[in-house]
């Protein structure tokens, strides 16, 4: 029995570095896991570098993992770590900036060699040269208390150090009173093949939390209560988990077969990963040549009834650009999701950033609108997925779904739907003719549009007596035949145009949260900046003044309520991981002055800079 | 011309559209005509492989609501409109892309492509290549012209090396491709080679690329009479052709020339060469021979001046198809875990609940 004190707190951030190699990404995994077993609110931020093997050691092939838990509901994965394990010098090195004095500093005390140390800059070993007086450092041989408590196991030297992460993770759970049952059970079935690495996984996983009850290096432990949540069954969710779930679930929701044309990028590639395992719900997924086959076998099945997804990033869109334009013309369903990465160019493949929305609101030749959904959390993913999927095939057309890779790798609790109440969204296929020629016979007219919507008639392939072509080239409206009459192209641009336009009547309006209902300042943002500019508004409001936050879900068309929104307030900020897309958006369509912060640092946004701006704007505005 | 028919079989099923449903009463070549209006230049080459196609199709005897005909861009990719049966006109290069999401998703269509020498070679290489070594269930129609014609007359990656043409004044520097020989180093499963102008020949290797399943490739040399005309003359006049063309049938011994004079054997280091018509070395042509080598070196024997030039079928051999596999797949995971059930997947992982 450890009769240890145990200290209560409201909230930790811990941050976990290492090497790449050093399984950082699956203790934070683990870790998160227990804490929202537990029944503490989470949000996690992976960050990994795009090398998959950096060299060993050095400050390129850090990876970290930063999770934020807490007794009541959370909205961001924290500014700064409260502790910082660092499983080597380049793993310190690279992290410490973001440690506040005073935190605590857990670090492998055996890999702080003099040669690593110098190797990354380190003149002397910073774990001894006071350069850390000002944090507490807990300085533990992990990777040598590892080897020796898997001594008796069938292992080289080297296999057995590959187990100081488990090590570090007992010690964790030790550290913060978490529930062990899970990871126990998560290692058994991950190395069920090989029961000696599972054991030994296990055995060091022990010894950790072991460590930590009978060192004397550690006379604290912590707890975290439980945060009051809303009742339900939960699972922690990524991101791209939650996308590939809720394009699984359109396909129930639309009734059609879910296709997926897609190409390997950073970060959207765990989607495919994903739906690739699904095939017995009807899904087909195709590894395509190229971006441009994914979007265009993507169409294709569209074309035959299906539900075509194609699933990229930044440079990928920019490839499909021209297929998009086709699916715009075509008047097909077609959902494109961009989980988009710090651009332009290859740019920043594993980090965060929302520069891609003008790129989906214009990157194709001629007028050619789509409809624009964006994700602001990762269990989101899940409900910004059947709403896109239901606008691509109640409009007709291509639709624009934008995550990003914060949204992707970060996690959190999820408060899993009753899939019997998803809303019914199916699909009715033209089957009979629609149009009466001359000499009385009925025939199928493709561009004839549903009055309300001006979604065109959709018949599949197979239907009898509807056979049609269509294609790139402009449309007669209603026959669908070829036209080059210039009074009809400037008619299908407007039609094209106003059914895009026409969707806002057909969404929810924007919504806002002012408490007080006394806030000058409205905080407009979109995308997976929700969870800092919440948060951030929490603590202005905390520090007495008053805000209000507007979050977009639709970015084409905006709400039809968003005008009268903003003329509400006195100021309009946007904060956005770019450089004032949405900004120069809404300054075109409103006529307003809205002020921009923006920052492209490939991380989210920290609540606290966010506060102090928005503090800032509200205290501009009281003096002027 | 007679073709072997064979009795090749894939994942049982015998022909390429055998999960395509059959019309039910006898069709006509009219009612596969559109009532669009023909654009191509009178005199175009299209107008015979339309002809002939429309021809076809009711011998194929399959519901015309589940044919579709898909092309990229060019004078070749207006095809779809004219036929009276599902179609999409598409964007440069792209339709093999878009028909394997269509044939992959639809296994109860018969696909086509419709396609030319630009679009499939240059802007399109790599869907197409990507395609015939999945081989898709499709049947790839290459109009190949050797020039560029709906941009008026700049060189296509099969024209000639220096080729006068409105972007090459001093001559095209580039080396042509052999589209025979691309898609057999391609993987491709069927190959053929057939002429515009020959009804007959066009619709038996249409015949034989339609009983194939998994991807097709049939290269026709189309006559573009405004920017490269007569560009295969000497395969269709009558004082030349015979001495020019090398018709391959399966099974039967390669010889040609007027009076059957010239024949194809195969050297001791296996290269081919023209020998005597009644050599008795005289190569068998095999289209089903799983070495693609002699089909290829085949494909590489005519002359610059298209002398020797084999037309028929080259590759005709049996492989698993993509559309087959892809559905299998579907068949196994349901087969073992059961048709997906989403509550299930939602609560897979570590769930846990709050009252």
């Amino acid at each position: 029995m450890s009769s240890k004190q145990i200290q209560q707190l409201d909230r930790v951030i811990i941050r976990l570095a290492g090497d790449s190699g050093d399984g950082m990404q699956l203790t934070g995994d683990r870790f998160t896991s227990e804490t929202a077993a537990f029944g503490n609110d989470v949000s996690t931020l992976p960050n990994f570098p795009a090398e998959i093997r950096a060299p060993v050691g050095t400050l390129p092939g850090v990876s970290s993992f930063q999770l934020h838990f807490a007794d009541h509901d959370i909205m961001t994965p924290g500014d700064a770590p409260n502790v910082l394990v660092a499983m080597n010098p380049a793993a310190l090195k690279a992290n410490i900036a973001d440690v506040p004095l005073g935190a605590d500093i857990i670090a492998n005390s055996d890999e702080f060699t003099m040669r690593a140390c110098q190797r990354i800059g380190y003149a002397a070993n910073p774990l001894e040269d006071g350069t850390l007086t000002d944090y507490r450092v807990s300085a533990v041989p992990l990777t040598s208390m590892t080897v020796e408590a898997l001594r008796d196991f069938d292992l080289s030297k080297k296999e057995a150090e590959r187990a100081k992460n488990m090590f570090a993770l007992g010690l964790l759970s030790w550290m913060y009173n978490r529930p062990t049952e899970s990871t126990l059970e998560f290692l058994e079935k991950k190395f069920a093949k090989t029961p000696v690495v599972a054991k030994a996984n296990i055995a060091a996983f022990q010894a950790g939390y072991h460590f930590g009850e009978t060192t004397e290096v550690f006379s604290v432990s912590y707890e975290v209560k439980p945060a009051p949540m809303r009742p339900g069954v939960y699972r922690n969710i990524s991101g791209n988990l939650a996308l590939a779930y809720g394009l699984i679930a359109a396909s129930k929701t639309t009734g059609l077969p879910l296709f997926l044309g897609s190409y390997p990028i950073t970060p959207a590639s765990d989607v495919l990963h994903e739906l690739s395992k699904h095939k017995s719900f009807g899904v087909r997924t195709f590894q395509a040549e190229d971006e441009i086959a994914g979007v265009a076998a993507a169409l294709g099945a569209s074309f035959g009834g299906a539900l075509g997804v194609t699933t990229t990033s930044g440079p990928g869109v920019a490839l499909k650009s021209e297929a998009i334009g086709l699916g715009v013309m075509l008047e097909l369903p077609l959902l494109i999701c961009d989980i988009q990465r710090g651009g332009p160019s290859t740019g920043l493949p594993t980090k965060t950033e929302q520069a891609d929305l003008l790129q989906a609101m214009f990157g194709r030749n001629g007028e050619a609108p789509v409809a624009i959904v964006a994700a602001r959390s990762p269990s989101d993913c899940f409900d910004a997925a059947i709403e896109a999927a239901r606008i691509a095939t109640k409009y007709r057309t291509p639709v624009f779904l934008l995550s990003d890779g914060y949204l992707a790798n970060g996690s959190e609790p999820w408060l899993l739907p009753d899939v019997s109440t998803l809303p019914d969204h199916s699909v009715e296929f033209a089957t009979a003719p629609n149009h009466e020629t001359a000499d009385g016979n009925g025939e199928f007219w493709p561009y004839v549009r549903d009055e309300q919507t001006l979604a065109r008639a959709w018949a599949v392939p197979g239907t009898a007596g509807l056979e049609h072509r269509v294609g790139g080239l402009e449309k007669a409206n209603g026959s669908g035949s070829i036209s080059y009459d210039p009074a009809n192209h400037d008619l299908m641009v407007r039609l094209r145009q106003a059914k895009i336009d026409g969707i806002a009547r057909d969404i929810d309006d924007l919504e806002v949260d002012d408490p007080s209902g006394a806030a000058q300042v409205l905080v407009l943002g979109w995308g997976s900046t929700y969870g800092p500019i919440g948060a951030a508004c929490r603590r202005v409001r905390a520090r007495g003044m008053h805000v209000a936050q507007a979050h977009m879900r639709h970015l084409n068309p905006f709400p039809a309520n968003t005008g009268e929104v903003l003329s509400r307030y006195t100021k309009v900020l946007i904060p956005e991981m770019n450089l004032g897309q949405l900004a120069m958006l809404v300054r075109a369509k409103y006529l307003i002055d809205a002020v921009s912060y923006d920052k492209v640092a490939g991380m989210p946004f920290k609540a606290t800079e966010l506060a102090d701006v928005i503090a800032a704007t509200i205290e501009g505005v009281n003096q002027a | 011309m007679s073709t072997d028919l064979g009795n090749p079989t894939t994942n049982g099923h015998r022909h390429s559209f055998d999960l395509v449903p059959v019309a039910e009463t006898p069709q006509s070549a009219k009612e596969f005509k559109s009532d669009q209006e023909v654009r191509w230049c009178p005199g175009c080459g299209d107008y015979a492989i339309l002809a002939a196609v429309q021809g076809f199709l009711p011998e194929l005897g399959l519901k015309r609501e589940n044919v579709v005909f898909i092309s990229g861009i060019g004078c070749s990719s207006r095809f779809p409109y004219y036929l009276n049966t599902y179609g999409m006109h598409s964007i440069h290069g792209r339709a093999p892309a878009i028909a394997t999401g269509l044939a992959t998703s639809r296994p109860d269509l018969a696909v086509f492509v419709v396609t030319g020498d630009g679009d499939a070679l240059s802007i399109g290489g790599n869907h197409l290549i990507h395609a015939l070594r999945r081989n898709i269930n499709l049947t790839i129609l290459l109009f190949n012209n050797r020039i560029y014609g709906l941009t008026k007359g700049q060189y296509s990656p099969t024209s000639e090396v220096g080729k006068i043409t409105k972007s090459t004044p001093m001559g095209s520097l580039d080396h042509p491709f052999n589209p025979v020989s691309l898609a057999l180093g391609a993987e491709a499963s069927f190959v053929a080679r057939t002429v515009d102008s020959d009804r007959k020949h066009l619709t038996a290797v249409l015949r034989a690329a339609t009983e194939h399943r998994g991807t097709s490739l049939v290269e026709i040399y189309q006559n573009c009479n405004i920017f490269n005309d007569n560009a295969f003359e000497v395969l269709k006049a009558p004082e030349t052709r015979d001495d020019y063309l090398v018709r391959l049938e399966h099974g039967q011994p390669i010889i040609f020339g007027k009076d059957a004079t010239k024949g194809i054997k195969r050297n001791a280091n296996g290269s081919l060469v023209l020998c005597a018509g009644d050599d008795p070395d005289v190569l068998v042509h095999d289209a089903h021979a799983d070495d693609p080598s002699v089909a290829f070196a085949l494909s590489r024997i005519t002359g610059a001046d298209l002398s020797t030039t084999p037309i028929g079928v080259f590759r005709d051999v049996v492989r698993p198809v993509y559309d087959d596999l892809m559905s299998a797949q579907l068949d196994q995971a349901t087969a073992k875990l059961g048709p997906g059930d989403l509550g299930a997947l939602l609560t897979s992982g570590d769930t846990w609940e709050i009252n």
